[in-house]
This record gives structure tokens, sequence and C-alpha cells, in this order.
């Protein structure tokens, strides 16, 4: 019997010839990740670092986006405390303010590769799937071990395979893709395991399945994964990192996967994530007259220059409606350079966008476009449970860049292919 | 002793709310915002040695450590669901609260059921009803009984300096 890629890349990293799902292995990380958590994840071990010191700090990357620039007082102190852990343990990958969101980060600076095995103190981790690294959410307890030891315990994952066959429509994106295997296997359907995504993937841009990879999560997965692939070569080439320096390890034809699943491209259409639950998906033309106040396009998930391609596109040389506000999230600096050196921030903010910092900002409620009582908002990002926008009286419902680019010029959740 | 009920899907945010993570991570400070989107009376009733019965994906979305921590701070002896989402089940192990998977012993719960615990033995009774649950490996009992993660850790690199 062959072994899936969770089992061949765990084994790999454990030193052993073979495991099997259901095993206990010790392995050391490639990555560990932080953000603005890395000054609560350092407290607790504040007197352990005096001790035992830092075990690689090679192997850490800190990136300040969950509430950038500071909010107040004690954030702005969480950041300063970053910065002196950042010196003291003369930490190489770190990112301040602005840089971006730090799954975006990870991959665009090529600090995740392809048979890489990456841990975060963040459930959003499981990304860099997106480019064929095994990599998964953990507590922040466990990340101050890890700061300590360099070394974590994995039960080896069942694995899921989801075939993708076709192609997607115009104006039908991964977004819509993604929430649509949500909706069919639920928020628990791939609880504890590795998701691996077959098929037609070579119609799927690195952006495309980052965006499948990131919301791995909301369907409880441990990591999400895509094959490596010419798409994936040229993306890393393109970031300037030569083939040796990374491994890839392809699923057998043999393994044995708990649960196999196929999902025609060419069928999927524009979708949304209804409140309070990612798993409760519908059709955009279910909720085609559902007025929306708030229009947010951005985040990890949808945050890169081809989303902010795709939404100015829709709007074209139109206004966001008076009944709706338009804010454009941008996942990195790098992508937001990229947007404008295409023009198409320029087309969003002369259509009444309002541009934030690259960060994570409204998308879990801290700052910058929180909700209020009795509003609804429509949203790129990757969760909508109730509070997520920092007022648990709101809506929030989840789609496309190209569905909130049109609900934005309508003021109304409407169909992308209504509006060209 | 109390039974706190809830449904599917009980996620971190409703545990939790996302805009306080990065003003409050010590038990003080999470205790009064617990189950706050969910459940106002939690905070102001909950007891320790007090019960959470829950459906299936229990702790799912944010790896926030607050639940948790929180959870563990106020005295709950155990969340007993039907499932739990992976980063909140990782996390309740790293901090030594329990969380027992026994979906026979849920469904068989209505509210207003006595609930006893035996979590050495593997069993809980509903009622009068006795559900049994697997225990976990030995690589996680070992963390747990250590009284979390992080004092295994000082154990283990204690032990390794020592060595040398």
């Amino acid at each position: 019997m062959g072994m899936t890629f969770a089992e061949k890349l765990l084994a790999f990293k454990a030193g052993r010839d073979r495991v099997k799902a259901g095993e206990i292995v010790f392995c050391k990380p490639d990555r560990l990740l932080m953000h603005d958590n890395a000054a609560a994840i350092t407290d607790k071990i504040a007197k352990d670092l005096d001790e035992f010191g830092v075990a690689n700090s090679d192997q850490i990357v800190i990136v300040l986006d969950h509430t950038v620039p500071a909010v107040d007082e004690k954030t702005a102190t969480g950041h300063k405390k970053i910065r002196e852990f950042v010196t003291k343990y003369n930490i190489q990958h770190f990112f301040d303010v602005g840089v971006g969101v730090c799954h975006q980060v990870m991959v665009e600076k090529g600090l995740v590769l392809p048979g890489m095995l990456a841990v975060g103190s963040d459930s959003h981790t499981c990304s860099y799937g997106a480019v064929g690294a095994f990599a998964t959410g953990i507590d922040r307890t466990e990340a101050a071990a890890l700061i300590l030891t360099g070394e974590t315990w994995f039960k080896v994952p069942e694995s899921i395979k989801i075939n993708l066959k076709g192609r997607l429509m115009e104006l039908v994106t991964a977004k819509d893709l993604v929430l649509t295997i949500i909706g069919k296997i639920g928020a628990d359907g791939a609880d504890y395991c590795s998701v691996e995504f077959w098929g037609d993937v070579c119609h799927l841009t690195v952006d495309d399945r980052f965006t499948i990879a990131n919301m791995g999560v909301e369907m409880g997965a441990k990591n999400a994964v895509f094959p490596v692939d010419e798409i994936t070569r040229g993306f890393l080439k393109g970031i300037g990192i030569e083939r040796k320096n990374w491994q890839e390890f392809g699923a057998d034809p043999d393994a044995e996967y708990k649960t196999e699943l196929t999902f025609v491209m060419d069928e999927i259409v524009p979708v949304v994530a209804a409140p309070h639950k990612v798993d409760n998906v519908k059709p955009v033309s279910q909720v085609r007259d559902v007025e929306v106040h708030q229009c947010l396009l951005g985040t990890c998930t949808n945050g890169r220059a081809s989303d902010f391609a795709l939404a100015a596109r829709v709007i074209g040389r139109r206004r966001v409606s008076p009944k709706t506000r338009l804010l454009l999230l941008p996942a990195s600096r790098s992508e937001l350079e990229k947007g404008l050196d295409a023009g198409d921030i320029q087309t969003l903010i002369e259509a009444g966008g309002v541009l934030l910092p690259p960060g994570c900002g409204p998308c879990l409620g801290a700052h910058q476009g929180v909700l209020a009582p009795g509003e609804r908002c429509i949203s790129t990002a990757n969760r909508n449970f109730k509070g997520r926008m920092g007022c648990r009286e709101a809506e929030i419902y989840l789609a496309s860049p190209a569905t909130v680019a049109a609900s934005a010029l309508t003021g109304r959740i409407t169909d992308p292919r209504e509006v060209m | 002793m109390k039974v706190w009920y809830y449904g599917d899907d009980v996620n971190t945010d409703m545990l939790f709310p996302g805009k306080y993570t990065y003003t409050c991570s010590k038990p003080e400070e999470i205790k009064p915002h617990l189950l706050e989107d969910l459940d106002p009376d939690f905070a102001k009733g909950v007891q320790p040695g007090d019960i959470i019965i829950a459906g299936k994906n229990f702790g799912c979305g944010s790896s926030r450590e607050q639940p948790v921590v929180g959870l563990k701070a106020v005295g709950i002896a155990a969340v007993i669901a039907r499932s739990f989402a992976r980063i909140f089940y990782r996390a309740a192990i790293n901090q030594g609260l329990l969380l027992i998977e026994a979906p026979a012993a849920v469904d068989y719960y209505q509210p207003g059921m006595k609930v006893e615990l035996d979590a050495a033995a593997g069993r809980v009774w509903v009622g009068e009803q006795e559900f049994s649950f697997p225990k976990p490996p030995v690589e996680i009992l070992q963390i747990v009984e250590a009284g979390g993660l992080l004092e295994y850790t000082r154990r283990k690199l204690r032990a390794k300096a020592g060595a040398k």
C-alpha cells in the first residue's frame, strides 16, 4: 500500500521509511510562524527563555499583521515587546507593520516551499498547501514550547482526496469553488484530515490555490494541499527561488484515502456563505436582494492583485452605490504594489473604495471597518461567525471578489454576471 | 455541579470574541468574556466542577487559545461533545483541559439530566445510563499528566541539560 502526501512528508520529517494514519510522530518543523500573538507567546516563557534560549532562530517567522498599525496602547506595547524579542534573539525573518498578512508574506517571500513542514499560531496556516507544503495551525502554548525545543508531535492524519474536473466559468472563482465544497461536506467535513486536491488543477493559479487552501480549516482540515506542478514551479521561479531549495512529495497512486469526492468546476456558480456559518452556502440567486451596508474586498483569502484586477473589471468606470461602502484590504504591500502598477487599485479608489493598510484589520473585528448592530457586510474573507467583525448583532456573507464588487455597485447581493 | 448544554459547531468567536484577542490574554481578563456571544449567563453563573455538553465540531474556527485557558480557569471539569475541532483539541491537551468525545452520551443527554464522570476509567454516566470513551494515546497522556505542554517541555529540557 502506498502513502498519502501527509504520510510521505511526515515519515520523511520523522526520519522514518513509512508511517500510517493514526500514528504519532515527533518532528522538527521547518517553520514556526507567529504574528501579533508572539507577544503573549513569549510572555508565557519569559523565564524559560533566559534559562534555555531559542532552539532555532531560523525556524521562527514573525509578521505583525493582526492589529496594524497598533490600535491602542496595549497592542502597541505588544508590538514593542515583539521587536525587543526579535533583536535579542536575532530573529532574521521578522516583518514589521505594513508588509502584509502573515500567510501571504510566508508564501511570497519564499519562506515556505514545497515539501516543508510548517506550523503557525494561526488557524489559516493551512494556506501553504497552495505551494505543496504541509502546514497547520497550532495554539499559543504549543508555539511557546516550539520556541524552546524546535520540535513537536503530530498525529499522522487520514486523508481525503478531492478530484476537480473541468474548469471554472467566467466570473466564477476559486472562492465559489471552495465555498461550494465546504457547503457540501460541512464545517467539520474534513475534521483532523489532510485534504489533497487532484485532477484538473492546472486550471488553477497559485493565487486560486491559496484561496482554496486558506479555507481548508473552515472544513476542519489539518492541512489542504495541491500537487507541485509547472504552475507552482513557475511561481517559485518568479519569486527567485532556485529548484535545489525544495523537495516535492507526491502521494502514491495506491495510497489509502478516507473519502474521495469529485467536483465538476464547470458546474460551479457564484455562491455566498450566509450568516453565521461558513457551511451555510447558497447560490447568489437565492439571496440576490439582500441589502449590504459594507463590502470588504481583500484579506489573506482574496486580497491579491489578481483579486483586485477581477473586482476592477467588474466595476469598470462605475461608482460604488451610495447605500454601501467598499473597503480594500490588500494581503500584502507587494500585492498592493502590483495592483497599483496595473491601475486596478486606482480604479477601485476612484469608484469610491477606501484603501486600508495591508493586514488583517476588519476581518477579525479588531479595528478598521467594525460593523454596527443591524448592519450587514459582504466580504471576501474566510469567516462569517457571529461577532467576527466586532458586533454580534451584525451579519456577514462570504463571497468571491467578483460578487463583492458587483454587490458594491448595487448595494445588494448581486451575481457578477448580471452587471457585466 | 451544573451542566451547560450547547449545539453543533460552537466556534471560537462564540467561546471568546475575536475583538478581545489582542487585549485579553490572562485568565482573569478572559473570564468575563467567556461565551459572551453565545450565552451571556455563562460567565456569571459558571462554577468549578461544571461540565459542558455540546454537539459536533466544538471549538471550530480560530487558533486563539483564550477559550481553552478561560474554560480551564473557571474550573470546567470536562467538555463532552460529539466531536471537537482539531486545533481546539490540541490546545486543550496542551493546557491540560479534559475533552471527551462521546457522541452516544451527547445524544442521550436531555437538559436536566445528571452527569457524572470518571475520566481515568474512561466512563461517563448520563442519568442512569453508562457510556465509555476511548482513552487518549500514551504520548498525549504524558503531556496532560505533566500539567500541560509547557511543564512537559521544561521537564524534558531540564533532563537533557542534566544528562550533559
